[in-house]
């Protein structure tokens, strides 16, 4: 017998309920008014209280309307068909609603009831299983999906009888299980997990070692991310934050992305409903939509669902890391979700924090990011959760507590700065203030040595080093003028002008320049360096910034051909002849 | 208003504040409208048999004992073709002294759009003005809004814009607008010829702040009506959202709510996003698109208003004052239109995106040289020619008083590179260069 209650106090999508029984925090419950059932989630309880926060518009919601309690909290389902599916906040498939509009208390299944896969068996009749164990897989989208134990299923198993290969449908009985009392459980394609729980099925989580490509040169080479790494990109609006996270997310070497739109434009939205399903994903030829799934809870969609979005996309993530895949997670933005906090902490009338912010933003960010890893599963594959989290500071302020909060969670920070998207210098990632606390792990440095050679990380160090000269030098002749320093000032300023603009600037709307693969990254860099290596001859300082302008533009035309095409190569003899015309030997 | 025979009156109010009154009462639904002494008023907050009402009008002068109807509907707004050249007030009501409209009742504030129903905007809003169709395109389905302290000519701008852009219709939502602006719109679009096509919502600054509250979802909600109903292009001007902003801050301090940045409420992001995302292409061709204009105090965009503003918009405009010509430009700098890339080289001539670009950066070294030029610095060559390209830039591109096509903005774009500049300094993809260099 369910707890139902009633209506006492409604302010905004905060709405008082009386209660008959017990309630649990974060349980959900329906309102019903008018004919729809709106759906909330239990944020407080006092005495026969339960405050619940709806998912909905309350308009038109009255005192004393029925509402029943779920006797669960807020799930979402998992099985095969979840990619290249566009849900919102609460993993409705927002594409089996009707009409152009959103309708109140329209929810919708988040998977296809009917379609038939094909099941190949993994385990066999006997095999001792647990939970996240792979029972079986079926193709999805060119994808292994491994049909799991489900996460709830706490005690271990035996296998008692296991369906042969073939058809089925996600409800049918996939295999029957008998646990140490020798109870019988029935196993679907399809299962069940409370979103702001972590899924743990796995051995062990090891520190993060393996670079995550993403054809972004300001990431990979200079403050590179992880597979199962942390990131976050803060900036003020205008800088450039969803291009280069959509950058990331059409390039990543991943097998699954999802995207959590969170809080933010449709219009961005709609730019990857439209662009994803013509991309080809670089990695397998097949359509970018085909790994990608995009939970979308708009700015104008419900507050409440925001707050819940993360958490969905968070547990989808879980669930493809247990089946061994390499996810990609990308939020935009978690200012957003922390915004959706304040709202409600602030009809709670709870004491505020920082900014309104609720006194434990910190501690509910840092939750959310130890969620992401590299993961060692329980049958000896690997599996990931990369992150990567923007941020929108209130005027561009690092110093407020979202930003503050996030950089204690997260390992990778890509400041996204104002004065470099004015001058068009894309993306605007401030090389100095961004740091990757990949770049100090062992683990991670030995790893590159494999991949890339010994003396790459030192390369970059040196790379920041002559980035920041280059800054200090620029004050300098701010100050002093152009005649006022030596010409060696100029020639300093100019080598990081040059690593500026032809490894950091990146065209991200240019076929070719938007992705670099990371052998094409070490060419170039090394170029570069030799290049910043080079002495050359000077008369005065005017010569400097013309002659320099030079190698730049030939560097840039190589940046936008086909590498190692005639083209490229055509530019890569003019630009050693254009070295050699001042080089001191 | 007229009331209904069979409603109940209430007339036991329990609480007043200046924008805010409490009265025992049931059977009442959140957000429902009630009359009050005749004045218009929205529940807000429902607590046992409490409820809380927001008194449109302010609360000057009602009594304990006033006359309370609830109407059983939240706000709405009567569509039908009739509602084209007419002007109204934030209730909806007509104030130009015709009749009143006959048509299908609509509650205001609607539902979103599904986002997997809304189309990718892609038709180009030609204004003629190259500092916002060269640099920061328009695109129909956009929402933009005008950064501008308040002695800027954001309203002459806004209605040039509104009449270039050949839209179907053209709604005018008016907030604590002064009557002098109100009559300056009214005049130019009748000048124009255009009144049959302008709708107009308008709360002056003789109208109680609070009323401003309706006046966006008035707006749009006949802006959706002809969208949807209708497929036409409508172009929604909403002048002045931060005057719309100061409302909500009065609601929700007479609420004790605890106030976040600059004394806005917590909520300002999402009561603005509700708004601004209205703005939609429609898959069955209809599109609204709004351009507000947000006024700053000081020039000061860190303000929560003007933030907040930024993260929903789809880009922003700033006009400045450039004392080397004496002429309102738009800011190349600060000025942005997120959705220019689709359209710009796809609607437009491939060159415009690198053209562009580049104009915006020699527009910056300009800038630095000038910096050297006041700091007593000798000026290269280079600076020198940076500074003469800049005066031609701002006077023939940016300056708001140009009004020619994009093609001719991107000649003019190639001219002035090849007037002042080498190939190496322009540095742009060679297969341009070679085709739109221009011939000595």
């Amino acid at each position: 017998m369910s707890t139902k209650g009633i209506v006492r106090g409604i302010i905004a999508n905060l709405v008082i309920v009386e209660a008959d029984g017990p309630v649990s925090q974060n349980e959900i419950c329906y309102l019903h008014t008018g004919g729809t059932k709106l759906m909330a989630e239990v944020i407080k309880v006092t005495g026969k209280d339960a405050y619940v926060q709806v998912f909905e518009s309350t308009r038109g919601l009255k005192i004393n309307d029925t509402v029943i309690f779920d006797g669960h909290m807020l799930e979402v389902t998992l099985g095969p068909g979840i990619l290249s599916r566009n849900y919102d906040g609460l993993q409705n498939d927002l594409d089996k609603m009707d009409g152009v509009f959103l309708q109140r208390g329209d929810y919708t299944y988040p998977l296809d009831n009917d379609k038939l896969w094909d099941f190949k068996p993994l385990a066999k009749v006997g095999d001792s299983v647990q939970a996240a164990s792979w029972l079986g897989e079926v193709d999805e989208n060119g994808q292994p999906h491994k049909i799991m134990v489900p996460f709830v299923m706490e005690e271990s198993y035996t296998v008692k009888t296991l369906v042969a290969a073939g058809q089925y449908r996600i409800h049918d009985t996939i295999a029957e299980v008998e646990d140490g009392q020798g109870k019988m459980h029935t196993i679907t394609m399809v299962q069940k997990w409370p979103v702001k729980k972590a899924i743990k099925a796995y051995k062990e989580k090891p520190r993060p070692f393996k670079l995550l490509e993403t054809g972004v040169r300001i990431i990979d080479t200079i403050n590179p991310i992880v597979e199962g790494g942390t990131g976050f990109i803060p900036g003020p609006f205008g800088t450039g934050k969803t291009v280069l996270q959509h950058a990331i997310s059409k390039q990543a070497e991943a097998d699954i992305v999802i995207i959590a739109a969170c809080g933010e434009r449709a219009n961005e939205v709609v730019e990857i409903f439209t662009e994803f399903p013509e991309l080809d994903d670089p990695h397998t030829g097949r359509k970018l939509m085909e790994r990608t799934t995009i939970i979308a809870n708009t700015s104008n969609m419900p507050v409440a669902s925001r707050e819940a979005s993360v958490y969905t996309a968070m547990t989808i993530g879980e669930y493809y890391r247990s089946q061994g895949l390499r996810v990609l997670l990308m939020a935009d933005s978690t200012s957003r979700w922390a915004q959706a906090l304040r709202e409600m902490s602030n009809r709670l009338e709870e004491l505020p924090g920082q900014d309104a912010f609720p006194m434990d933003l910190s501690a509910i960010i840092a939750n959310f990011y130890a969620r992401a890893g590299y993961v060692y599963l329980n049958s000896g594959d690997v599996g990931s959760i990369t992150f990567i989290g923007t941020v929108s500071p209130a005027g561009g302020n690092l110093k407020e507590p979202v930003t503050e909060s996030t950089k204690k969670a997260a390992r990778c920070f890509y400041a996204l700065q104002q004065s470099r998207a004015d001058s068009k210098r894309y993306p605007a990632v401030n090389p100095i203030d961004s740091y990757s606390k990949y770049l100090e792990y062992p683990e991670f440095e030995s790893y590159i040595q494999d991949r890339i050679g010994d003396g790459w990380i030192p390369m970059i160090n040196e790379v920041k080093i002559i980035l920041q000269r280059g800054l200090e030098v620029s004050e300098q002749i701010n100050i002093l003028g152009d005649d006022g320093v030596p010409v060696d000032y100029h020639v300093t300023f100019m080598k990081s002008e040059m690593i500026d603009f032809v490894i950091l600037q990146q065209d991200a709307f240019d076929a070719i320049d938007m992705m670099t693969p990371i052998q094409r990254q070490e060419y170039m860099l090394n170029k570069v360096m030799d290049i910043v290596h080079t002495d050359f001859k000077f008369d005065s300082f005017t010569e400097v910034s013309v002659y320099f302008k030079r190698l730049i533009n030939v560097m840039r035309q190589m940046n936008y051909s086909e590498f190692e095409s005639d083209k490229f190569k055509n530019f890569e003899k003019e630009l050693s002849d254009l070295i050699a015309e001042r080089a001191v030997s | 208003m007229a009331t209904k025979a069979f409603q109940k009156i209430y007339t036991k109010i329990t609480a007043i504040t200046k924008a805010t009154i409490t009265l025992k009462a049931d059977g009442v639904g959140y957000d429902e409208l009630a009359t009050v002494n005749g004045r218009l008023a929205q529940v807000v907050k429902m607590m046992r048999d409490d409820v809380t009402l927001q008194v449109f009008g302010g609360t000057d002068g009602i009594p304990t004992n006033a006359e309370v109807t609830f109407l059983g509907k939240s706000p709405t707004l009567k569509v039908s073709d009739q509602l084209a050249g007419r002007f109204f007030n934030a209730f909806g009501d007509p104030i130009d002294g015709g009749p009143a409209i006959e048509g299908s009742e609509v509650a205001i504030g609607g539902p979103s759009v599904n986002p997997v129903r809304r189309k990718q905007p892609s038709e180009l809003i030609a204004t003629g003005i190259a500092g916002i169709d060269l640099n920061n395109t328009l695109v129909s389905g956009q929402k933009i809004p005008f950064f501008a302290d308040p002695d800027q000519p954001f309203n002459q701008v806004m209605a040039n814009v509104a009449l270039r852009a050949k839209a179907d219709k053209i709604i005018l939502g008016g907030m604590g607008l002064t009557n002098d602006d109100y009559l300056y719109f009214r005049n130019v679009f009748e000048n124009a010829g255009a009144l049959n096509r302008i709708i107009s919502f308008v709360n002056t600054t003789e109208n109680p702040p609070v009323e401003r509250l309706l006046v966006p979802d008035m707006s749009l909600t006949a802006a959706e009506y002809f969208a949807v109903e209708k497929n036409e292009n409508v172009l929604v001007l909403l002048t002045d959202m931060t005057l719309y902003a100061d409302a909500l801050s009065i609601v929700s301090n007479r609420m004790d709510q605890i106030p976040s940045k600059d004394s806005m409420p917590g909520s300002l992001y999402s009561d603005l996003a509700k708004i601004y995302e209205k703005a939609v292409q429609f898959p069955e061709g209809g599109s609204i698109t709004i351009i507000a204009v947000t006024t700053l105090a000081g020039g000061d965009i860190t303000h929560a208003i003007p933030d907040n503003t930024g993260y929903i918009t789809e880009g922003q405009l700033f006009l400045r004052k450039d004392s080397d010509i004496g002429k309102v430009i738009v800011d190349p700098f600060r000025s942005l239109s997120r959705l220019k890339q689709l359209v710009a080289g796809k609607k437009t001539r491939e060159d415009h995106p690198p053209v562009m670009n580049t104009a915006v950066r020699l527009f910056a070294d300009a800038a630095n040289a000038k910096t050297k030029m006041e700091n007593g610095f000798d000026l290269s060559d280079y600076d020198e020619r940076t500074l003469a390209f800049a005066k031609e830039y701002s006077n023939d591109l940016l300056a708001i008083d140009v009004n020619i096509n994009t093609t001719e903005m991107l000649d003019k774009g190639w001219d002035l590179f090849g007037r002042h500049f080498t190939k190496d300094e322009v540095a742009i993809k060679q297969e341009m260069v070679d085709k739109y260099w221009p011939k000595a």
